[in-house]
Formats: structure tokens, C-alpha cells, sequence
């Protein structure tokens, strides 16, 4: 007996729910960025079980675009991260606001 | 023989060239000999042409040359070419004649003046335009022509630009010039509508199929083209204003040839007008009415060049009567013996000044007969040629036009007649003013007045240009000791020749027998068929001849009662005539000062407040749009991620409600 895609879908939606909530609410960077991360899986979630509803490899191949574009957005991510805290320690998010207008 | 006519203008053209490149090379007098050999040259060639063409029948006297394709569109083709008829050949031939001579005068009268080889510049090149103008076989050409004169009497009027005066003199000329060019180019628009075609003969040809109101049109458009060129009514003010120019320009160009530049044109398009009575007639009055006004204010002008600008406006609008008329061979015969005598008087005038050391002003002369007696001798003859004394050639040329004018309208001819009194009195007030009576100007030096205003200071006809003492200016050598004597033989010999030419002009055109009419047989190819032909019997034309003889001698004897050892007689002088009937200074306060108002307020209201108004509204919008918009960038990641998070929300109900229904 195998879960049906509803299941799936529903829990990619929770996740992405989950993660855009955090991305909003929480202050610290990395937490921000883990959220990030929690969204892009949790649309891997439904490349993945679209791929398999519709039997289209399509929806695998996409995951595996995503999966390597995070990797490298991961590397670029941190390194500004680090490059931030090595300047103010323990800086949140809001405290980054050189950009107002 | 007549296929050398190409060179007749391109021997001043390449004078022109030759001193724009090494004009300063060749320097004074050689510039001034070279610039005379190319317009003598000119004047041979038309010479030889003249004289293949007179060997020619005179039903195959015309003959059209065309060099090139000047350019062609659509229906339009216009060839760049020439018309060689016993018309422009006249025409040529006197304005080639009389310029040699007058290039021969320069040489002694610019001797002093640095600007020497650029004065010859110009005066080459405006030959070339005017031999244009003349030879033209089309209106483009002809236009061609006419603008060329123009900006060469531009020049001309500002040689010395240093002065104010000259330089809003050449202004002025310009835009007058400017609103009677608007008619022409007008007038040649309408022309190819109607008939497709700005050749002569091509467009005389189609008249046929012509309605009257487009000739008419027509017409008046270019006689408004001719009234601005020609200085006749309402256009006429600038002629005044353009003896700021050095004296033989304005014998050149303001007197002899490029001012009856309008005249030739009324003559050429004589089908035109034959078929456009009214517009005919239109001209008739004006000129009548000009040749009245231009005579009553120069009996009042107290500056010699002054008075011989409005005698020439007069004059010009005898010959526009005449062309109005119909009378087309007596406004030539009128323009030829005019351009002797009235280039004459003009380099008489500048003879004097040239030995006044540049005194301009009547009054301040006097007695120099004795001291100039070929000055004095040549303007007697020119004074007698103008006022129409027999047997001068003046008598004849003006009886022509007041003869045919009778016929046509005895009202606008005792408007002529009583003009013809005036003109021999004005140039006889003139001629005792400076050569007879006192030598004022010793008692002026003596008594140390500079400038020698004796008796009655000019009254300037105009607002602005002429308010500057006209004795101002160029080349003025030691001051005190004044010794008037003749000018150099350069000066003299052209004063000699146009004497003898303005004595026995009427040679050319003596009504005394068929066969003596030698101008109205040769014309006759190309008016013959459109002239005004009123049949007088032998007995009232000796009555009329007689009549015009006498109208002469009154003037002459009014003259030299009135200005015999007196120079001073308000009563004939009023300064309404002064000030030349206010027209000028009306034209100032109503066009001129109408429209500097306007200009300031366009200035200070249209500009600033509309135009500026609407470029900074419109940066104010952006710069206050973009205060506002700026808040919306707080800096903050979650602001951001939010906005990406709607924008999300958005195309995902797009995408949604799009797949349900």
C-alpha cells in the first residue's frame, strides 16, 4: 500500500507554510536562511510527488536543478553570514538596513 | 555667338571666388582692378550676346539655355538655366554697364578703407546674383537671384558694422525684404499649382487654362515680392534707412539696379498681368501713390543721400504706374535712363561727401561749384536728366510713362504730373544747396562746430537707424582745414560717362518717327503682344510733350528762386515732410514696438511660466512622487520577504481561479 499524493502534497504545504512564516516572524539570520531552506524542500516535496502522480521524471529532474542551485545559494548565503557576524556580533536581521530609502 | 551667354554671369561669380580666396592677398587698389575687370569682362560678353541676338529675326529673338537638372520632383522639374530675350538682355547689358562704372568709382572712393578687398567682394557677387535675377529662365532662378541681392544689399548697408546705424539698417532692409519675399515664394507656389511649370515660358504658354482670381492672385503676391524689393508702398522705408551703406552701393544697388529688380519682374510676367486687370491696376495706383510721397519728402530732407533715397523711391513708382499701366517699354525706357542719372547723382553725392570728408548734410556745403566744376557740371546734367528738362533723356523717359498714363487714367496722371513739379524742384533744391550760394562749411569749420550742422539740423526720417549723425564713421582723415577738390580720374571718369549717357539716353526711345523707337521695336518680342496701346494724335502728343516741358522748367525756376543764396526756409520744409509722414515712426510704434511688447510678454509669461512651468511640474511630480515612494523601502529582509510572499499569494490565486474556471 503506498501514501497517496494528497498526503504529500499536504505536508509540502505545511512545510512551505512553516518556513514562510519563519522567514517573516523570526529575527535571526541563520534561522532565516534554515527557513529558506525549509521552503525549497517543501517544493522539492511537490516536484517530486508530481513526478510520481503523473509519472513525468520532469518533476525529479526539476528537484535536481533545486537541489543543486540551494547547495551554491547555501555557499553564498553563509559566506555573507559570516562576513556579517565577523563585522557586529550577534546582529539580527533588522539590525541590516543600510538599503532604506 | 549667343552660347557664351552662360559666361555673362559667371565672370562676377568667379570674381567673387578669386577674391574670397586672395582677396586680401591682392589687397588695395589691386582687388578693387581685378573686381572691375571681371564685371567689365561681363559686360563685353553681353555686348557680344547682345549683338548676335540683334542679328537674329525678331520673332526668334529668345532663346532658353539650360545647364543642368537643378532638381526634379514628382511634377516638378526645375532646370538650372537662363532666358536670353531682348528683355533680361537689356537688362544685363545695363546692369553690367552700369556696374563697371561703378566699380571703377569704388577703387578711388574705398581707397581709405581698410575693408577694401571685401567691399569688392561683396559688390561681385551681387553682380552675379542681379545678372541671375535678370537672365533667369524661371521663377526659381529669378528667386534664385532675388535672395542673392538681397543678402549682398545686406552686407552692403552694414559694410561698416561697427556703426549701430548700419547695422539695424541692414536689419531693417532685410525684413522688409523678408515679408515681400513671403509674396514671391506665395506667388511661385500658386504658379505651379495652376499651370505645373516655373518656366517662363512654359507657364505663359498654359495661362490660357487659368482662372482670372489665381492670375490675380498671382499677381498681387509678386507684386508684393516686387514692393518689397523695389521699396514701393507699404514696404518702402528700408531704402531710406540703406544709405548707412557706403555711397556707390547705394548708386548700385539702391538706385540703379537691384531696386528695379521689382520693376523687370512686373515686365516679365507681363501675360500675367495683361490677364489680371485688376491686379494691374492695383499697381498703377501704388506706384502712382508712391512716386507722389516719395517726391513730396524729399523736398524736405536735409541729408544729400537722404534726398536722393526718396527721389529714387519716386521714381520707382513712376516706373510701377508705368508697368501698371501696361505700359511696360516706357517703365524700361523710365528704368534706364533712371539707372544713368539717378547712379549719376549718386556718385555725384559721393563724390561730394568724399571731398567733405564725409559731411552728408546739405546745409553744411554750399559754393562748391567752383571747386568741383566736373561734380557740379555732371550733377547739373543729372538734375536736368531727373527733372524731365528737353532735351535730357528724362523728358523722354518720363513723357512716355505720363503719356501712356493719360491715356489710361487722367487722375493718376495728374498725380504723375504734379510728382514730375516736385522732382525737378527737389534735386534743383538740392543741387543750389550744395553748390551754389555761401560755402557754409568754412564758416562751420571756423567757428568750430565739428560736424558743421549750421543751419537746421537733420531731422532723421526714421526712429532709430538714422537718429546717428551720418558723419560718424569711416575713413575720417584730418579734422579742421577742409580743401573740397575733385576725386581722382577714377572718380571722374564715371561721372563723365554716365553724364553723357544720362544727356542722350533718350536716343534709345525717340517717338519722333516708327522707325526711331529703337527700345519699344526691340521689347516688342516679349511685351509686344500685352502692351497698352492708347492711340494719341501727333498734335496732343506735342501738346503733352510740351505740357511736361513746361511742369520741368517750373520746377527748375522754383528751385532756384526759392534756394538761390538761402539755405534756411522752414516754411518749405515742414517737419511733417521731415519726418516723412510719419509713416516709419508709426511703423515703429504700431508693428515694431507692438511686437517687442509681445515678445516680452512670450518672454516673461509663455516662457517662464508655460514652457519652464511645464519642464519643472513635471521634475516637482517626480522628485514629490518619489519622497513618497521612498518609504516603501524600510531596508528590513522581512518587509521584502513579505512582499515576494503577497506577490506569491497573488499569482498563485491568479493561477487558481484561472485553472477553475
Amino acid at each position: 500500500m503506498s501514501v497517496p499524493g494528497d498526503f504529500y502534497l499536504t505536508l509540502s504545504a505545511v512545510l512551505f507554510t512553516i518556513g514562510a512564516i519563519g522567514l517573516l516572524v523570526r529575527r535571526n539570520v541563520l534561522v532565516m536562511f534554515m527557513c529558506v531552506e525549509l521552503m525549497l524542500n517543501a517544493a522539492n516535496l511537490a516536484f517530486v510527488t508530481f513526478a510520481r502522480e503523473l509519472d513525468d521524471v520532469g518533476g525529479q529532474t526539476a528537484v535536481f536543478f533545486v537541489l543543486v542551485v540551494a547547495a551554491a545559494e547555501v555557499v553564498v548565503g553563509l559566506g555573507i553570514i559570516v562576513a556579517i557576524f565577523r563585522r557586529r556580533v550577534g546582529a539580527t536581521a533588522d539590525d541590516i538596513h543600510v538599503l532604506k530609502g | 555667338m549667343l552660347h557664351v551667354a552662360f559666361l555673362i554671369p559667371l565672370f562676377p561669380l568667379a570674381g567673387y571666388g578669386i577674391l574670397t580666396l586672395a582677396g586680401r592677398r591682392l589687397g588695395n587698389p589691386l582687388a578693387g582692378w581685378l573686381a572691375t575687370a571681371m564685371v567689365g569682362a561681363s559686360f563685353v560678353v553681353t555686348l557680344v550676346v547682345f549683338a548676335g541676338l540683334f542679328g537674329r529675326a525678331p520673332a526668334h529673338r529668345s532663346f532658353q539655355q539650360t545647364w543642368w537638372t537643378w532638381f526634379s520632383v514628382d511634377r516638378l522639374h526645375v532646370t538650372a538655366g537662363i532666358l536670353v530675350d531682348p528683355l533680361s538682355m537689356t537688362m544685363a547689358l545695363f546692369v553690367t554697364g552700369v556696374s563697371t562704372l561703378i566699380h571703377l568709382y569704388s577703387i578711388g572712393y574705398m581707397e581709405h578703407d581698410p575693408q577694401f578687398p571685401k567691399f569688392f567682394l561683396y559688390l561681385n557677387l551681387f553682380v552675379a546674383a542681379m545678372l541671375l535675377l535678370v537672365l533667369g529662365g524661371n521663377l526659381l532662378m529669378t528667386f534664385l537671384g532675388w535672395e542673392g541681392v538681397g543678402v549682398c544689399s545686406y552686407f552692403l548697408i552694414s559694410f561698416w558694422f561697427d556703426r549701430p546705424s548700419a547695422a539695424s539698417a541692414g536689419k531693417k532692409a532685410m525684413i522688409f525684404n523678408r515679408i515681400g519675399d513671403a509674396g514671391f515664394l506665395v506667388a511661385m507656389f500658386l504658379v505651379f499649382e495652376r499651370t505645373g511649370s516655373l518656366q517662363y515660358t512654359t507657364v505663359f504658354s498654359r495661362l490660357g487654362h487659368v482662372g482670372t482670381p489665381s492670375l490675380t492672385a498671382s499677381a498681387l503676391l509678386l507684386f508684393l515680392g516686387a514692393a518689397g524689393k523695389s521699396a514701393q508702398l507699404p514696404l518702402y522705408p528700408w531704402l531710406a534707412d540703406a544709405m548707412e551703406g557706403p555711397t556707390p552701393v547705394s548708386a548700385l544697388i539702391h538706385a540703379a539696379t537691384m531696386v528695379t529688380a521689382g520693376v523687370y519682374l512686373m515686365c516679365r510676367i507681363n501675360p500675367i498681368l495683361f490677364r489680371a486687370p485688376d491686379a494691374a491696376h492695383t499697381i498703377a495706383i501704388i506706384g502712382g501713390i508712391t512716386a507722389f510721397l516719395g517726391a513730396t519728402i524729399a523736398c524736405a530732407q536735409t541729408d544729400i543721400k537722404k534726398i536722393l533715397a526718396y527721389s529714387t523711391i519716386s521714381q520707382l513708382g513712376y516706373m510701377f504706374l508705368a508697368a501698371g499701366v501696361g505700359a511696360y517699354v516706357a517703365a524700361i525706357f523710365l528704368m534706364l535712363t533712371h539707372a544713368f542719372y539717378k547712379a549719376l547723382l549718386f556718385l555725384g553725392a559721393g563724390s561730394v561727401i568724399h571731398a567733405m570728408n564725409d559731411e552728408q548734410n546739405t546745409k553744411a556745403m554750399g559754393g562748391l561749384r567752383a571747386l568741383m566744376p566736373i561734380t557740379a557740371g555732371t550733377f547739373l546734367v543729372a538734375w536736368l536728366s531727373i527733372g524731365g528738362v528737353p532735351p535730357f533723356s528724362g523728358f523722354w523717359s518720363k513723357g512716355d510713362v505720363l503719356l501712356n498714363t493719360y491715356g489710361y487714367s487722367p487722375v493718376l496722371y495728374a498725380l504723375g504730373a504734379l510728382t514730375a513739379v516736385l522732382t525737378a524742384y527737389y534735386i534743383g533744391r538740392c543741387y543750389m544747396l550744395v553748390f551754389t550760394g555761401n560755402a557754409r562749411w568754412a564758416e562751420a569749420r571756423a567757428s568750430g562746430d565739428g560736424h558743421g550742422h549750421v543751419v537746421g539740423g537733420p531731422v532723421p526720417a526714421g526712429e532709430d537707424a538714422a537718429s546717428v549723425s551720418p558723419t560718424a564713421g569711416h575713413g575720417e582723415r584730418e579734422h579742421g582745414a577742409l580743401h573740397p577738390h575733385e576725386p581722382s580720374w577714377v572718380m571722374t571718369l564715371p561721372l563723365l560717362v554716365l553724364g553723357v549717357a544720362s544727356a542722350l539716353g533718350g536716343l534709345i526711345n525717340l517717338p519722333f518717327h516708327p522707325t526711331l523707337v529703337f527700345l519699344e521695336r526691340w521689347l516688342d518680342p516679349v511685351v509686344g503682344k500685352t502692351l497698352f496701346n492708347h492711340h494719341f494724335s501727333a498734335a496732343s502728343e506735342i501738346g503733352f510733350a510740351c505740357i511736361d516741358g513746361v511742369l520741368a522748367v517750373v520746377g527748375v525756376a522754383l528751385a532756384v528762386t526759392l534756394w538761390r543764396a538761402v539755405a534756411d526756409r522752414p516754411a518749405v520744409e515742414p517737419t511733417f515732410l521731415q519726418r516723412a509722414w510719419y509713416i516709419d515712426f508709426g511703423y515703429d510704434r504700431l508693428l515694431a514696438r507692438t511686437s517687442t511688447r509681445f515678445a516680452a510678454f512670450t518672454s516673461a509669461v509663455v516662457e517662464r511660466k508655460v514652457i519652464d512651468g511645464a519642464v519643472n511640474g513635471v521634475a516637482a511630480a517626480f522628485r514629490r512622487g518619489g519622497g513618497v515612494l521612498r518609504r516603501v523601502q524600510t531596508g528590513y529582509v522581512r518587509n521584502y520577504a513579505l512582499g515576494v510572499m503577497l506577490g506569491l499569494v497573488v499569482l498563485l490565486a491568479y493561477v487558481v481561479s484561472r485553472s477553475v474556471s
